[in-house]
């Protein structure tokens, strides 16, 4: 038989011999099958819950890290003010070579992280005569004034190395009463609900909360107590003893490896994410497309797994050598 | 002389996939492996994910924080999850040992393909919907990875009533059409011939 003539055989309909098959006994067992295995881990193992981080949590166990994020906030030196697009236009964002995806796809979800993160929500409060001054001499300076007291402060904080009490007093105008303000809203519990309410009723977008987050030390500190960081395969893990998104490992294995690791190299390591998202992009449509990827396609004919699945048929037939390579 | 279209829809359904190939009590000889059995496990891990899923849908993300037997039904979602994929990788590996596209079933894998790459998503967005800890950080590490490529412009992983709807809705939807039409075709051409088998084989002849 030739290869095409191989091909219209596999095709046509299967004149040899037959056996009983009883599929829908088959999908029973295996429905009754599956779902007592899913009881016994479910009673046995339950499921993973580790409760959310709260704002609270993090002002409250490390004030000084929080209050120092605020300043960051304020300053436009955090992770999210940095960030660019979608959230501003502050970075350059990734590119893959000429590609700057990041970039052109724009500013779909702005966040101004002075309002949005810090005045705003302590505007909803009823604040103290302090802080209400500070709020308001804050807005009445010009841009380039908040600039400068902002980033003085942050720049002291820095130098201290983020010990608050150490930072040496100078002319930070009203920085220190809002990052004071902010600090003590997020202990008393209020600021996840502020963060989240901006702009009406129903709420359903977490981005800005989330983003607030990261900018501090809490969130990745505990996530890298809880063994999630990504550069030790952090993506296929859950928190505690639960099996997490292992079907990941693929995507997860090119940030363990050079140059995806270092994130000074250039062009690649710097860019490691849009590169590893394209890379996986293209090895997703490579599954797809198998059946015609030469090389691959023909894996299988020279690998005689295949006689191990039809063991019965090549035994029966008696077929010693394959003749498809 | 022009059918109705009505009647072309009904002759055609019937000459490729009528009732005794939908639905056949028997079988080619050479089915007889542990390895079929894979595709109806990883159908049958599908159907307790869906029917777990609908339970918790209408408690809403919070329930099973607070209810035992809410997080006995989460349970049983995140284990049939596990279980699916397990099924699904082995399944997926023992077709293509099997060279099973061959014989005009490329389509046959390339929706299989499709299928594990969507379940991918829709796992993906159930991790972020958890309302804890974990999602938390998912969607603040995720996040960078969607936006790099600009895909996060409109797939915001921190958005929790977007990635809600993925996942309960649209996601679903999708992964369930396309192991609907993955099935259908391959009841439609019947399960792939082994390697080396001819029509000089006896089983073919006899
Ligand atoms: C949602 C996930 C999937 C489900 C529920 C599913 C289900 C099934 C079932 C029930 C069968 C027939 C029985 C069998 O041969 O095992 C089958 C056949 C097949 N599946 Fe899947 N499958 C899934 C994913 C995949 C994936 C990821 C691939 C490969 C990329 C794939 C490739 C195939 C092929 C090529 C066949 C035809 C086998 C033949 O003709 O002998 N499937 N699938």
């Amino acid at each position: 038989m030739s290869k095409a003539e191989k091909e219209i055989f596999d095709a046509a309909p299967w004149h040899g011999k037959t056996k009983q098959y009883d599929f829908i006994k088959e999908g029973v067992i295996a429905v009754v099958v599956v779902a007592l295995i899913v009881t016994f881990f479910s009673f046995l193992m339950g499921s993973p819950d580790d409760k959310p981080l709260t704002f609270k949590g993090w002002a409250v166990s490390n004030s000084d890290n929080f209050y120092a994020t605020t300043v960051q906030e304020l300053a436009g030196t955090s992770g999210t003010a940095t960030y660019g697009a979608p959230y501003n236009k502050n970075g350059q964002g990734l590119n893959i070579g000429p590609l700057w995806l990041q970039r052109w796809a724009g500013v779909t979800r702005p966040i101004d992280t002075v309002n949005d993160f810090v005045i705003a929500p302590l505007s909803t409060q009823v604040m103290s005569t302090d802080i209400a001054n500070a709020v308001s001499t804050w807005n009445a300076a010009p841009v380039s004034q908040q600039k400068t007291w902002a980033t003085s402060y942050d720049d002291a904080i820095t130098k201290v190395e983020g010990k608050i009490s150490a930072v040496a007093t100078g002319a930070y105008g009203p920085v220190p009463a809002l990052a004071q303000g902010l600090t003590d809203m997020a202990k008393a519990g209020a600021l996840d609900a502020a963060l989240l309410s901006q702009g009406g009723f129903f709420q359903t977008d977490n981005t800005k909360q989330i983003l607030f987050f990261g900018d501090g030390s809490y969130l990745d500190d505990a996530g890298t107590a809880a063994n999630l960081q990504g550069g030790t395969w952090g993506m296929m893990n859950e928190t505690g003893r639960y099996p997490g998104q292992a079907w990941l490992w693929l995507y997860s294995f090119w940030y363990q490896i050079p140059p995806f690791t270092n994130e000074n190299s250039k062009p690649i390591g710097a860019n490691a994410d849009a590169y590893i998202m394209a890379i996986m992009g293209v090895m997703s449509l490579g599954l797809i497309l198998i059946p015609i990827i030469p090389g691959i396609k023909t894996l299988p004919m020279r690998i005689p797994i295949h006689r191990g699945i039809w063991s019965e048929y090549y035994k029966s037939q008696g077929i010693k050598r394959s003749k498809r390579r | 002389m022009s059918e109705m279209w009505t009647a072309q829809l009904r002759k055609k359904w019937q000459k490729n996939l009528p009732i005794e190939k939908l639905l056949p009590d028997d079988q080619p000889a050479y089915v007889a492996s542990w390895i079929y059995v894979f595709g109806v496990l990883t159908l049958s891990a599908l159907a307790i994910i869906i029917a777990s899923g609908i339970v918790l849908a209408f408690e809403g993300p919070a329930w099973y924080h607070y209810s035992s037997v809410g997080k006995f039904v989460n349970s049983t979602h995140f284990w049939s999850v596990q279980l699916f994929f397990v099924f699904m990788v082995i399944h997926l590996w023992g077709k293509f040992w099997m060279a099973a596209w061959r014989g005009n079933r490329m389509a046959t894998w390339m929706t299989g393909a499709v299928a594990f790459v969507a379940s991918i998503a829709t796992a993906f967005t159930g991790y972020l919907v958890q309302t804890n800890f974990d999602s938390q950080w998912i969607s603040f590490e995720a996040k960078d990875g969607f936006n790099s490529v600009g895909v996060g412009a409109w797939f915001t992983v921190t958005n929790l009533g977007q990635m809600l709807l993925l996942h309960v809705a649209f996601l679903p939807l999708i992964l369930g059409v396309i192991t609907v039409v993955h099935v259908l075709m391959v009841r439609k051409r019947g399960v792939v011939p082994p390697i080396d088998a001819d029509a000089t084989n006896t089983e073919v002849r006899s």
